[in-house]
């Protein structure tokens, strides 16, 4: 029976006395049948305001109309056409400030919107089961382009920069390709198999992804500049930033990239099987609040952590990570403590971190971001025992790269300069994704990448002609 | 996949590597290191750049078989395969003409100040070389560092060949005018050097070595203090001024996972030394 509007299809996750001991994939993904039923909750609206909230306006509604018809084909190649990896896209966007929060059915009622995101990763996994790839024809071209960095922004230029029919070489420092797809979101909201699909695909059509190269280090940014006719820059922003407080020094003291690298680009979740040991404590603290933050306090807790406590200077409402991360550290949990700051870590006498002393906040008048502004109440510092903290408080473009490349532009924050369409102030040189952005998200990077294979592919066509 | 293609056992426990790397080897200056992952389980682990051979496509790394992934790779032979090699890393040790250079090595770290002090040499300076160990045995690289050395000395702990301790450096430090040191070893030879060098104000340059992940910035691991400044030795070094070195938090820092390597060494010696 067809149900428009209604309640959404609850999804079925793992239990959390299981989850918790493990680093499978929370939610268990829709059944053929629930999937069918969410997508034919939908009422086609004909503005389809899912679409215009979309940063890569994805045809959502064609979509959805698809999936209810029961046609996962035509709806992963509806998909597949303005988003690289649906099936990574779908787990980990912020649907509900984009396509689900602007659904008419969601409206008065939060979180009843369409499932996008659960309905979009479904058809891509289904598509995977099935061996259903998107085909197209490739007219080889003769120009080479090299793309730097592999996460998101880089897959999705890469795809596009084929289609044109260029001949495409991604530039990996990591011994894994995927960004911050592989490196930092955990396996528990991203399976890491489904990563390995989506760069196996790259490589099927053709394009070539050399691990292990550090561009500024072992290969000069300026000798790919020569070989190649154009360049993308997709480096990202993995450079850890600490507060600068007193006891960032000791022992016990990670930085949010370091805890998520060593669990989940090296396994420590494994050790001794595999060889990267991390020491994370009884005791976690982890100052921060958004995707970053939960990932590190999902992950202290399957490390065995009993006591995991967030600790964040504004209040739950402001906190910038996607609803279902939050909700899901909490049932699992952890300790949301809002309205404290951190003002030092303590140790003992081995340089071990054994306290952190924090100061209350109350919230202010809206500052420029329109959240309300953290005050500290003078007079209010507490020490509260800890033996492990992770620092989520964003990250920087990593200066390895900008430092061996004088000649490219950049804001005071270290972020790549670029004009409307991607070009950076060297001809034929690209950014966009974090690089370009500093902390943002795989959707914004993934409509970057496609931005610029179009720019790279005018500026091609632009020399050819002169 | 890059290929062992030579293999040499220098001393005790110590054992050189010639690999093939041809992405890395033309960029691969003396005091850059390189990370290693031998397979998928391993981790990744650092060690500095001996030679490179830009004809033959090889760099050769000298190391020192002290737990679970030294003693892996020193169990690959000739023909074996290192699932994955990224560098050089880090920034090259500062090759000019200084003038009179003291270069002093210690044990496992005698072969890489070689490939800095050959660099020196090069660049005009007179080299004055020291090489020490803990005996006469673990000296290595002794024909090679004496090649290149204006003058050259020898210094063991137990006084089994040439001098005992590093007490008669000072002789030369305050004789002989001497421009610049450079030293790489251990901790405490570095930190002794640096500390007997600062009395005579000569500039002196180390090496440090904390645990590092990924080598390109992105995790923070490597973090160390030098003159009162956070810097990440992978990017920043690993080449600093000795003088301005925080030695007890680089030492502290290196002892946070002794508990799990010594699990890792523990469970590697059950397993005859192969990833399960
Ligand atoms: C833990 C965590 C959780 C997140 N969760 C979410 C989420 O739920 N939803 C969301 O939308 N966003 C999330 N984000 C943000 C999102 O992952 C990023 O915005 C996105 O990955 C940026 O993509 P990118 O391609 O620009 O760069 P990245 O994914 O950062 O990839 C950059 C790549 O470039 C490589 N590189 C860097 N320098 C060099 C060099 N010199 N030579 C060669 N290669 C180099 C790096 O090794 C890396 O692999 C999260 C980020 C983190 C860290
Ligand atoms: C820049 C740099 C250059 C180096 N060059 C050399 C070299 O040329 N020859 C050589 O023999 N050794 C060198 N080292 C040290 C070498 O990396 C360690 O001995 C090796 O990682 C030990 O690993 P293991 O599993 O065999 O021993 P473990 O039992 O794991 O560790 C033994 C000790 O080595 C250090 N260590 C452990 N893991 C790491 C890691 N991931 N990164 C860095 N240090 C670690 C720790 O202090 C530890 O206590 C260098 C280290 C650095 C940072
Ligand atoms: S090793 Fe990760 S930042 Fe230096």
């Amino acid at each position: 029976m067809i149900q428009i509007g209604g309640t959404r299809i609850p999804m079925q996750e793992q239990k959390v006395q299981e989850r918790i001991k493990n680093f499978y994939s929370v939610p268990l993904g829709y059944t053929e049948k629930e999937v069918v039923a969410e997508a034919q909750r939908c009422i086609l609206c004909k503005d389809a305001p899912c679409e215009k909230f979309c940063p890569v306006n994805m045809k959502i509604r064609d979509m959805i109309r698809k999936v209810a018809e029961r046609d996962f084909k035509q709806a992963f190649l509806i998909a597949k056409e303005d988003n690289a990896i649906p099936a990574i896209a779908g787990r980990v966007c912020p649907q509900e400030n984009q396509c689900e929060g602007v659904c008419p059915l969601g409206i008065g009622f939060t979180g009843n919107g369409i499932n996008i995101g659960k309905l979009e990763a479904f058809i891509a996994d289904w598509a995977m089961e099935n061996g259903i790839k998107e085909k197209f024809y490739v007219k080889e071209r003769a120009e080479k382009v090299a793309l730097i960095g592999s996460g998101p922004a880089s897959i999705s230029c890469a795809v596009d920069l084929r289609k044109f029919g260029y001949k495409v070489t991604i530039y990996e420092a990591l011994h894994k390709a995927g960004g911050v797809l592989q490196y930092g979101i955990p396996a528990f909201r991203l399976p890491k198999d489904i990563v390995e699909y989506e760069l196996s695909y790259l490589t099927e059509i053709g394009v070539e992804i050399k691990l292990n190269n550090v561009v500024g280090q072992n290969i000069k940014f300026q000798k790919l500049n020569q070989e190649y006719d154009a360049i993308f820059i997709g480096t990202g922003a993995g450079a850890p930033l600490f507060m600068g407080i007193e006891g960032e020094k000791l022992k016990g003291l990670y930085s949010a990239n370091e805890f998520l690298i060593r669990t989940n680009l090296m396994k420590a979740y494994k050790f001794p099987e595999y060889d990267t040991p991390i020491v994370c404590g009884n005791k976690v603290g982890v100052i921060g609040a958004g995707n970053v933050t939960m990932d590190s306090a999902r992950c202290a807790k399957r490390l065995g952590a009993k006591n995991v406590q967030i600790l964040y200077r504004r209040t739950k409402k402001e906190a910038p990570a996607r609803d279902e991360e939050i909700q899901h550290a909490l049932e699992e949990g952890i300790i949301l403590k809002e309205l404290v700051n951190p003002t030092r870590i303590l140790g003992n006498d081995m340089g071990w971190v054994n306290g952190i002393e924090l100061i209350k906040m109350k919230l202010g008048k809206p500052d420029k971001s329109g959240r309300p502004r953290p005050i500290p109440i003078q007079g209010s510092e507490f020490i509260m025992e800890v033996d492990t903290v992770v620092e989520a408080i964003g990250t920087k473009p990593n200066r390895l790269f900008l430092t061996k490349t004088p000649e490219l532009e950049t804001t005071d924050w270290g972020t790549i300069k670029v004009d409307k369409n991607l070009m950076t102030n060297i001809k034929g040189v690209t950014a966009g994704g974090d690089a370009m952005r500093g902390n943002a998200t795989v959707i914004l990077a993934l409509g970057d990448g496609r931005k610029a294979a179009k720019t790279v592919h005018k500026y091609i066509l632009m020399k050819n002609s002169t | 996949m890059n290929k062992i293609v030579a293999k040499q056992e220098l001393a005790t426990k110590i054992k050189l590597v010639e690999i093939y790397a041809p992405e890395s080897v033309e960029e691969a200056k003396p005091g850059q290191f390189v990370i290693l992952h031998i397979d998928e389980k391993g981790e990744r682990f650092p060690l500095t750049i001996v030679d490179a051979n830009i004809s033959k496509g090889t760099i050769s790394l000298v190391f020192n078989e002290v737990g679970k992934s030294t003693k892996q790779l020193g169990i690959l032979e000739e023909g074996d395969d290192i699932l994955n090699l990224a560098g050089p890393l880090g920034n090259p040790s500062e090759i000019e003409n200084f003038g009179r250079v003291l270069c002093i090595g210690g044990g496992v770290m005698i072969a890489p100040l070689w490939f800095v002090a050959s660099a020196l040499r090069k660049a005009g300076n007179e080299i004055i070389g020291v090489i020490g160990a803990r005996n006469k045995d673990l000296l290595i690289f002794e024909d090679e560092m004496k090649a290149i050395s204006d003058e050259f000395y020898i210094t063991t702990d137990d006084g089994s060949k040439g001098y005992t301790g590093l007490d008669f450096l000072n002789k030369i430090l305050s004789q002989k005018n001497i421009n610049r040191v450079v030293t790489m070893g251990s901790v405490v030879t570095m930190k002794a050097v640096s500390e007997m060098t600062k009395s005579y104000g000569i500039k002196t340059m180390v090496t440090l070595t904390p645990i590092m992940v990924d080598g390109t910035g992105m995790c923070g691991c490597c973090r160390v203090s030098v003159g009162g400044e956070i810097k990440y030795a992978c990017i920043d070094g690993p080449e600093f001024d000795g003088h301005a070195v925080d030695w007890n938090l680089l030492v502290s820092r290196k002892r946070i996972y002794l508990p799990e390597e010594r699990i890792s060494s523990l469970l590697n010696e059950r397993l005859g030394g192969i990833n399960p």
